[in-house]
């Protein structure tokens, strides 16, 4: 039975934490002080109020003690609310008839005044104890899950993750807004350090998630709405015009073979621009669905209506091409979202200083990505823009990473990858290839390993960042080159060195539109753009609304490895969530008092998450429970003081400022 | 009508007379009133900063102070002059010590600074207030087929690049090409000039000033558009000299409002363009009708 306010018996627990709170906290005298206060029957100081000895503490004392309220001064709510709120209840009492103090964060760690320390924990605790007296019992709500996921993104990241779920038996659902699955990883020749084929490695995984019966694969798609909450999220999806139909296609490609262009015409985005494609074309031999798609901005007969249609008359009796295909707007119900959706790389343009977009033979990593890939524009011969063959090759390090003037972020895979290109092109052309670089990171399995594997393959490091790439030539033997001017920091010294062909290895940048995707799922980016995990060592796939998991790059820049790690415990924490089957929601909600509200509707736009309603019958506002985070934002904005909030009710609130203050 | 004061310096009344002509001309065009700074003084460049900052930014502030009073922006057209109260402004936000120093010296002359004064070049002014529309609408000869190498100089994009890129600016190359100019792709843009190294080591002055002409050349440009009097200076007076030791090159070195202003009509006379040392004559002869009548006077051969 829970007491009312005439018979409170409080419990108050003051934690050394080792020596993290007792170094600086006289913790005996706060415990002294605790037992002084009104309606405090026991309090006691213990070394680890968290361990389980210390958490038996508390159960016996309830028992013993007949107490009805509990106050812990430990560590941060976030670490151990619910340890205590366990130990409460285990003792036979409702766990939010329990108040938990900061003195660890917010007093030991940022004070080295003791005595002052001492008396704000003091102060601290008299808050809690006064507030803990007007907690009322609580309960949480359980709410079934959808057992469906959707994960947006199909690199290699969302492909791991959706096998990984449709492997243990989920459903998924894999979104993805290119015309095939495969992401960056595609594009990549070889992968660093065991240089295996990425198409290798990659394509058995994208015809995996084709056949898997437990994942519907949408390409050309893009979520448009995402409505609910953690376990009952409705999602819109639109899918766009590929202009074949997809389940007459059999990807035969004669309709491509049979397009009016006999020769490819447009600039190939696969191909970052280096190759040409047909209106209607494939990405990639290995592309899945291996379907073709037309690209309206290209086409003749979308430009001028005017064209014999030759594809439609390749394809024959199976009808598959459709010129009139119009957007599709799907509505799914999923009970866990991964969003995977990369990174892009950075524009070298913005570093005008190495004259990418001026001089032709700058080139980006990815695009050598391409040059080199044997189903690439040159079918893998290194073959610059202007016809030549490089006999020397000069790679940038940090192009838009670790630089003041762009990214101040280390994008992590650019050593390892311009160790790579160096090598493929060294392979590929016999040329001399410089690496000029500012530290050498090669911090995974086997990385350093291949860094020694280069320099005994006598590719020429130096360390220094390149000032610039100019054609400006100061001497007989740099005319008709690049050169590339940088200070080598190990010698001391400003080396010009003249080259035919200059890698810039471009950082890894959050999306383009990351920010509206943010918005979309209502998560969090950091400044940068990078989406935001909830707990950067402890929670690094969740996010700060349950039931959104993250993975790969999007969240930082990461390897083919660590995305494809991040994606398999998103897939873990996905599974976990659903195989529990059902959500325990914080019952830390606002709920508006019926009878007294006038419908002036100031909180319905004010909520962050849509929770609040407006019943125009009742003409009143309704909080959905389960939608509520608890951020008081309404609670604050009723011009009535209608909207009240569990667990932060005035009366608890003003009690505790009176704690603090007395 | 947009409105400024305006900081001379010293060179748009010495060596960079032309550059004052030019400009005047050329902002009158387009209905840019400049207001001269009244009592100003030397902005503290070179010498100055280079022994003492703090005189430096004392002499600087005091321009400062006084154009706050009249709560417009600051044209310093002089590279040296924009970097110097560029400089003192910045160092006056950002270092209190700085701050309280010149607080004194501001109050010893009965003035004060709250750091609201906005320092601003004329090809800022031109691209981002005045505008490419109307700048082109005042075409009458445009300098189709001119080749022009843009030379900018290091002091106004370093290291405060405020209104262009640091190492590749654009405004001036942007600028010319509104006016019809053909501009080549100089990547010495920013390199040095040699500054007032013609002065201390000849050799190293001179081998600077000769590189920069020699590349211009290879390029084709036919003549080199600067903005700073110093460059200018450096380019044009010491050319034959650099020429004698390295090898003969021939090229006009004006400012780019002289080339604005030749688009815009003027003649070479209103453009001080006779003041150039290396006569720009037969290059801008088509562009400036007047210029074939002789006003070009040249002390060196073209």
């Amino acid at each position: 039975m829970e007491a009312g306010n005439g018979d409170l018996r409080i419990g108050a627990y003051i934690c050394h934490c080792g020596t993290n709170i007792a170094a600086t906290v006289d913790v005996k005298a706060v415990a002294e002080f605790a037992a002084t206060l009104p309606g405090v029957v026991v309090a006691r100081e213990y070394k680890y109020m968290c361990s389980d000895p210390g958490q038996e503490l508390i159960r016996q004392d309830i028992e013993e003690h007949h107490l009805n309220r509990v106050v812990v001064a430990s560590c941060s709510p976030l670490l151990h609310e619910e340890t205590f709120r366990g130990a409460v209840a285990k003792g036979g009492r409702n766990p939010f008839c329990f108040q938990m103090v900061n003195i660890r964060e917010h007093d030991s760690w940022v004070h080295l005044d003791h005595q002052k320390a001492t008396e704000k924990a003091m102060a601290l605790v008299r808050a809690a104890v006064r507030r803990v007296g007007l907690h009322k019992p609580l309960t949480k709500k359980r709410v079934p899950i959808d057992p469906n996921v959707l994960i947006v993104g199909g690199g290699i990241a969302g492909i791991h993750a959706a096998l990984t779920l449709a492997n243990a038996g989920k459903h998924v659902y894999l979104v993805e807004r290119q015309p095939t699955i495969g992401g960056n990883m595609a594009k990549f020749d070889k992968t660093f350090p065991t240089l295996d084929c990425a198409a290798c490695i990659l394509t058995p995984k994208m015809t995996a998630v084709k056949k898997h019966p437990n994942i519907t694969l949408w390409t050309l798609s893009e979520v448009t709405q995402v409505q609910g909450y953690v376990g009952n999220f409705e999602v819109s999806v639109t899918r766009h015009p590929r202009y074949i139909i997809e389940d007459l296609c059999v990807g035969c490609l004669e309709c491509i073979e049979g397009c009016i262009y006999k020769q490819a015409k447009v600039s190939d985005e696969f191909n970052l621009g280096l190759g040409k494609r047909k209106p209607i074309y494939i990405s990639f031999p290995q592309a899945v669905p291996q379907i073709p798609v037309i690209d309206p901005e290209t086409c003749i007969d979308f430009k001028t209506g005017r064209c014999k249609k030759t594809c439609i008359e390749a394809c024959g009796d199976r009808h598959a091409v459709d010129l009139k295909q119009q957007p599709t707007h799907e509505s799914i119900k999923v009970g866990a979202i991964i969003l995977a959706t990369g990174y892009q790389p950075f524009d070298a343009r913005k570093v005008p200083d190495y004259g990418y977009g001026t001089y032709p033979n700058v080139y980006t990593a990815p695009e050598v990505e391409r040059l080199i890939n044997a189903s690439g524009p040159t079918g893998g011969e290194v073959i610059l823009r202007d016809g030549r063959r490089p006999k020397a090759i000069g790679i940038i390090h940090c192009v838009g990473s670790r630089d003041e003037n762009t990214n101040k972020w280390c994008s992590r895979v650019c050593c390892m990858y311009s160790l790579k290109l160096a090598h493929l092109l060294k392979e590929r052309t016999s040329a001399e290839v410089y690496q000029f670089y500012i530290d050498m990171r090669a911090p995974g399995k086997a990385y350093e390993e291949f860094y020694h594997q280069l320099l005994a393959e006598g590719v020429h490091m130096i360390r220094g960042r390149v000032a610039e790439v100019t054609d400006w030539a100061m001497t007989r033997e740099e005319e008709g080159k690049l050169v590339m001017r940088a200070e080598d920091t190990l010698i001391s010294f400003v080396r010009r060195v003249p080259v035919d062909m200059v890698v810039l290895s471009v950082g890894l940048v959050p999306q383009e539109d990351a920010r509206d995707v943010r918005r979309l799922f209502n998560i969090s980016c950091s400044t940068e753009g990078w989406f935001l995990e909830r707990h950067p060592k402890l929670a690094p796939v969740n996010t700060f609304t349950d039931g959104i998991f993250i993975a790969g790059a999007c969240q930082a820049p990461k390897d083919i490895p660590d995305s494809v790690g991040q994606a398999g415990s998103a897939a873990a924490e996905a599974m976990v969530l659903i195989d529990t089957g059902y959500v325990e929601m914080e019952p830390n909600t606002a709920y508006i008092v019926q009878e007294e509200c006038s419908g002036c509707k100031t909180c319905v736009p004010m909520c962050p998450y849509s929770a609040i309603s407006f019943l125009a019958d009742k003409k009143v506002a309704q909080i959905n429970e389960v939608v509520c985070k608890g951020c008081g934002t309404c609670v604050a904005a009723c011009p009535s003081g209608t909207i009240k909030q569990n667990l932060f009710e005035d009366e608890e609130i003003f009690e505790e400022i009176q704690g603090v203050l007395v | 009508m947009n409105r400024y004061l305006y900081y001379p310096g010293c060179s748009l009344r010495g060596t960079g007379k032309a550059y004052e002509e030019s400009l005047l001309a050329v902002f009158k065009a387009l209905d840019v009133e400049l207001e001269e700074l009244d009592d100003w003084n030397c902005c503290g460049a070179t010498a100055y900063m280079s022994i003492d900052e703090i005189s430096s930014f004392a002499l600087a502030g005091r321009n400062l102070a006084l154009a706050e009073k009249k709560n417009l922006d600051l044209v310093a057209p002089c590279s040296a002059c924009f970097l110097v109260l560029n400089k003192a402004q910045r160092y006056i936000k950002e270092y209190p010590k700085v701050a309280e120093t010149l607080e004194h010296g501001f109050k010893a002359a009965g003035l004060e600074y709250k750091g609201t004064v906005k320092v601003r070049h004329p090809l800022d002014v031109l691209i981002n207030d005045v505008g490419m529309e109307k700048i082109k609408a005042r075409i009458k000869t445009p300098l189709t087929g001119l080749k022009v190498a843009p030379y900018y100089g290091c002091q106004i994009v370093r290291p405060y690049a405020t209104f262009d890129q640091m190492y590749y600016p654009v405004t001036m190359d942007k600028l010319l090409r509104a006016v019809g100019a053909e501009v080549v792709d100089y990547p010495l843009k920013t390199r040095c000039c040699g500054g007032s190294q013609k002065g201390t080591l000849p050799e190293v002055g001179l081998s600077l000033i000769h590189i920069l002409l020699k590349e211009a050349r290879r390029r084709e440009a036919q003549i080199v558009s600067t903005i700073c009097p110093l460059c200018q200076f450096n380019l044009d007076a010491f050319q034959e000299e650099a020429g004698k030791k390295y090898g003969e090159i021939s090229m006009p070195v004006v400012y780019f409002t002289q080339l604005l202003g030749l688009a815009f009509g003027f003649s070479a006379k209103e453009l001080g363009l006779e003041r150039n040392i290396v006569a720009a004559k037969a290059t801008l002869a088509k562009f400036a009708p007047i210029v074939a009548k002789g006003q070009i006077q040249s002390s060196a051969p073209s």
